[in-house]
């Protein structure tokens, strides 16, 4: 992206890759680091380490992956491939977050693995207890 | 966004013809599928992700350097597999299968370390039958290792067509395919190193 003719990848040095290399290395320590030596709530902590994640895969996906790459001279089969990818994310985001939310949101009350906790106050008492699982 | 042409001599030979154009954007849909096939791992593991039962919790055996060798050997390799593809459209047979090659040495290092873990974390008392957490753990991430190990014959195997036929419109198509697998292998690590051993690790310690 950065650089349009590295981007056709016809001789010359591979700059798009070393920069998706090293940027997708940075992402990765400073998701390690905020994940084990920050003092942030868990929210907090999973919304940047996630949000580093998509970042990182739509780096692979444009930098290494040549996604928007058309094959034909028609702008055609990148628009295929841009959208095939995008409705797999949404897919995947619909069916984790679904099954978690499903899962986790209150419905839990009904189990009796889960005592204590289980007056919760609606939508957090999902939150609260994974929080209180994993101190165990 | 390149501007290929179909009879541009700049075209990259595995869109040359028309076989291999269809068979790069049929694999790119395979890839949409294999997304959903993931996601639903993702999603068995985070539900199950607290029923450890009398098992270890799964924070507890993480390590921060085994995860880390894992993750830079996947990572680089995913770097080199790029660099063996834009050797490959400068027609550089040689830097292809030299960049190649040292993808398939990371890969197999990964799968290495990823077995010694495994092993480990067996050791310590946390197998695929210990609880429903450690169910979804090992399905998760050996369904990956699975995918990598099939991967290194797949690209070994094309490695050799290359050798014997050399570069045609057939076999550049086939080593650009085998790139985009791989780098999907990295992508999809990149999620089970945030999903599964991150917030394992911040679960546990936080």
């Amino acid at each position: 992206m950065a650089n349009k003719t590295a981007a056709n990848g016809h001789g010359g040095f591979p700059w798009k890759h070393l920069i998706g290399f090293l940027l997708s290395i940075v992402l990765t320590l400073v998701a390690l680091w905020v994940a084990l030596e920050t003092d942030l709530s868990l929210t907090w902590i999973l919304i940047i380490i996630f949000g580093f994640a998509f970042l990182q895969a739509a780096l692979q996906l444009l930098m290494f992956m040549h996604l928007t790459e058309n094959s034909t001279s028609t702008k055609l089969t990148g628009r295929v491939q841009v959208g095939n990818i995008l409705f797999a994310a949404f897919v995947a985001i619909v069916i984790v977050v679904g099954s978690v939310w499903v899962m986790t949101a209150g419905h839990a009350k009904h189990d009796k693995h889960d005592e204590p906790k289980t007056e919760n106050h609606g939508e957090h008492g999902g939150e609260e207890k994974s929080e209180e699982h994993g101190s165990h | 966004m390149a501007h290929a042409e179909t009879h541009d001599p700049n075209t990259p030979l595995e869109y040359r013809s028309e076989t291999g154009r269809l068979n790069i954007l049929g694999f790119w849909i395979f890839l949409g599928a294999e997304v959903a096939l993931f996601a639903t791992l993702f999603a068995t593991y985070m539900v199950l992700t607290h029923r450890i039962a009398d098992g270890p919790a799964l924070g507890e055996l993480f390590e921060v350097k085994s995860l880390l060798i894992q993750t830079f050997l996947l990572l680089t390799s995913s770097f080199t597999c790029g660099l063996a593809v834009h050797e490959m459209r400068r027609h550089n047979v040689k830097g292809l299968m030299l960049w190649m090659i040292i993808t398939l040495g990371l890969g197999l290092g990964f799968l290495y370390f990823e077995i010694q873990e495994f092993l480990h974390f067996i050791h310590e008392g946390a197998n695929i039958g210990t609880s429903a957490a450690w169910s979804g753990f090992f399905v998760l991430v050996g369904t990956h290792g699975a995918h990598v190990t099939f991967g290194i014959f797949w690209v070994t195997m094309v490695l050799i067509q290359v050798a014997k036929r050399g570069l045609t419109p057939a076999t550049s198509a086939k080593v650009f395919i085998t790139s985009l697998y791989w780098h999907f292998l990295d992508v999809v690590w990149i999620f089970i190193f945030t999903a599964v051993y991150l917030m394992g690790m911040v679960m546990h310690h936080g």
